[in-house]
């Protein structure tokens, strides 16, 4: 089991991570959801040793065994995709033959083969993720983190995102992905919801959303109190409904922005 | 015909490449359209010809009833993906320069200094230094600064957090239910479930069109829920499906039930189905 426990960690005066505990299972895919600035990228960087928390412990594997996507950029315009792949796998210590005989396993997994020769810069945003997804996964490693593998990767291409993502996990390794759509979040094993460098909820999400409190019901006129909008009609969130309200089973969306309402209304 | 935006068999090419093959979209006042559709599916395409930003091939496009022009495009507020900000100008000094370029004189617009004062309660810093999620609100205000009938928005919330993303979509449905026709380009669930109508594009057509539910039409997939999942999942990615993971059970896209059990080979599982999502069903109309 990796993960980290109690950890903080401070930019100057700004809190990035606030007493975050959290365990990514080998064998599953965990989720870590959050606007800009809510925490995800330091929490992946901590994992992967290379932000020191001032507090708490951190568990994870170092070298070949860890594979990171980090947000922006993760392969080289100027190498193509086999290129970016076998040069990954040699500073792994891969042997030439392993090297290609890898790249060539994992070009055919994301479904890369017709672009197997295109420059890292020549590739659409949708292939170029994939690559890094890839990349990440070169040296078969224990823990696999990704920085937002999905963010502005169409919906096509984000289902085989998904494929992809799954099979490392079916085959062993403890993946944990970054995102800002509470829609993935829902389909992982387990999640963590932070912002502003505080976990708002975590745990199984179908477990988060049985076990909210109080009461969520749909309004087609917003009210005083909480509520925010879903298409034309309003979601509302009180301890207990009042009389006549329409309720309603809350999803993971419902019962996250449920969260972050009462923690802005208890810091403010 | 009052429809803000109306296209009609709209089309594009560029030498032999179809990118629009002839689009029909109504967006009417107080209405939320959202145009959804795979990378290369002609969505930027179609929209710069609908706006006359782009002459289409053939077919037509009205913006507010008449062939588009300059200004007929001076109604719309448009809000890019990339928010359209100058990074190295303040708030105010953004929303200055925008209100110039629209021919908004500062002392003359009361309506326009009255959403001003909601740029006064940005942070007087430079945009670069804001948080993403003030950088998006502020670039919608600035969209809004000279009275727009029509708001085009690309991925409005794209990349902020559930309760920003939850606060941007009360703005834009407090500007809907104004009267303020809204067509926003979007790629995700969040986004889509908060349109009143959705157009999936697919190939530069549209392939389906209607509520989430009329999209979806009933369209399921295989659900595998199996002691040994990782087994499950090798024999079903073994056999050419398209398969992911949902926590720990599995879902089979574009296959039937027997197909399934036929790759299974034999493994204890229950299988099950379940609606497809909104990105499930992209897929399968993608193929």
């Amino acid at each position: 089991m990796f993960g980290v426990r109690n950890v903080s960690v401070h930019f100057g005066e700004v809190p990035a991570l606030d007493d975050v505990s959290f365990d990514v299972a080998p064998g599953t895919v965990s989720t870590v959801v959050g606007g800009d600035g809510a925490g995800k990228t330091t929490l992946l960087r901590v994992l992967a040793g290379r932000v020191v928390p001032e507090r708490g412990t951190v568990s994870a594997p170092i070298g070949r065994d860890l594979g990171m996507l980090p947000a922006s950029a993760g392969s080289w315009a100027n190498l193509t995709v086999r290129q970016n792949l076998e040069f990954v796998a040699s500073v792994f210590g891969l042997s030439r033959s392993q090297a290609v005989a890898r790249s060539s396993e994992l070009i055919e997994l994301a479904g890369l083969q017709t672009a197997h020769d295109r420059l890292g810069s020549a590739l659409s945003g949708g292939m170029r993720r994939k690559l890094g997804v890839i990349m990440a996964l070169v040296g078969h490693p224990q823990l696999v983190l990704l920085d937002e593998p999905s963010t502005g990767v169409d919906p096509v291409s984000r289902v085989e995102l998904w494929r992809l993502i799954s099979r490392a996990a079916a085959e062993g390794a403890a993946v944990l992905t970054t995102t800002t759509y509470l829609d993935e979040a829902e389909r992982a094993t387990r999640f963590l919801a932070l912002e502003a460098g505080r976990t708002l909820l975590s745990g199984d999400p179908a477990e988060a959303v049985r076990s909210a409190p109080g009461t969520f019901w749909v309004a087609t006129h917003r009210g005083p109190g909480q509520a925010w909008r879903v298409g034309r009609s309003w979601h509302c969130w009180a301890a207990t409904a009042p009389p006549g309200a329409e309720v309603i089973a809350a999803d993971l969306h419902d019962v996250v922005v449920a969260a972050a309402l009462r923690a802005k209304q208890d810091a403010a | 015909m009052n429809a803000l935006l109306s296209t009609r068999s709209l089309r594009k090419s560029y030498g032999d490449l179809d990118a629009v093959r002839g689009v029909d979209l109504d967006v009417e006042a107080g209405e939320i359209v959202g145009l959804l559709g795979a990378n290369g599916a002609g969505k930027t395409t179609f929209m710069r010809c609908a706006l006359g930003i782009l002459a289409p091939s053939g077919g037509t496009s009205l913006l507010f009833g008449r062939p588009p022009s300059r200004l007929g495009r001076a109604r719309i507020g448009y809000v890019p993906q990339g928010r359209g900000l100058y990074p190295d100008l303040t708030p105010r000094e953004n929303a200055q320069f925008s209100a110039a370029a629209y021919g908004i004189r500062t002392g003359a617009t009361a309506s326009a200094s009255e959403r001003a004062l909601s740029v006064d309660s940005y942070p007087r810093r430079l945009v670069r230094e804001l948080p993403l999620g003030l950088q998006r609100r502020l670039a919608f205000d600035i969209a809004l600064a000279h009275g727009p009938l029509l708001l085009v928005l690309d991925e409005p919330t794209s990349g902020v957090g559930p309760l920003e993303s939850a606060e941007l979509w009360e703005v834009i449905g407090r500007q809907a239910a104004a009267g303020i026709g809204v067509l926003v380009t979007t790629h995700t669930m969040n986004e889509a479930v908060q349109c009143d109508r959705l157009a999936v594009m697919v190939d530069g057509l549209i392939a389906a069109e209607g509520t989430e539910a009329d999209i979806i039409a009933g369209a399921t997939v295989v659900t595998v829920e199996a002691a040994d999942w990782q087994a499950a999942f090798d024999r079903l990615v073994q056999a050419g499906l398209l398969v992911s993971l949902a926590g720990r059970g599995v879902r089979v896209l574009g296959a039937a039930p027997e197909q399934v059990l036929t790759a299974l080979d034999g493994l204890p599982a229950a299988i099950g189905t379940a609606p497809v999502t909104l990105d499930e069903r992209m897929a399968l109309l993608a193929q």
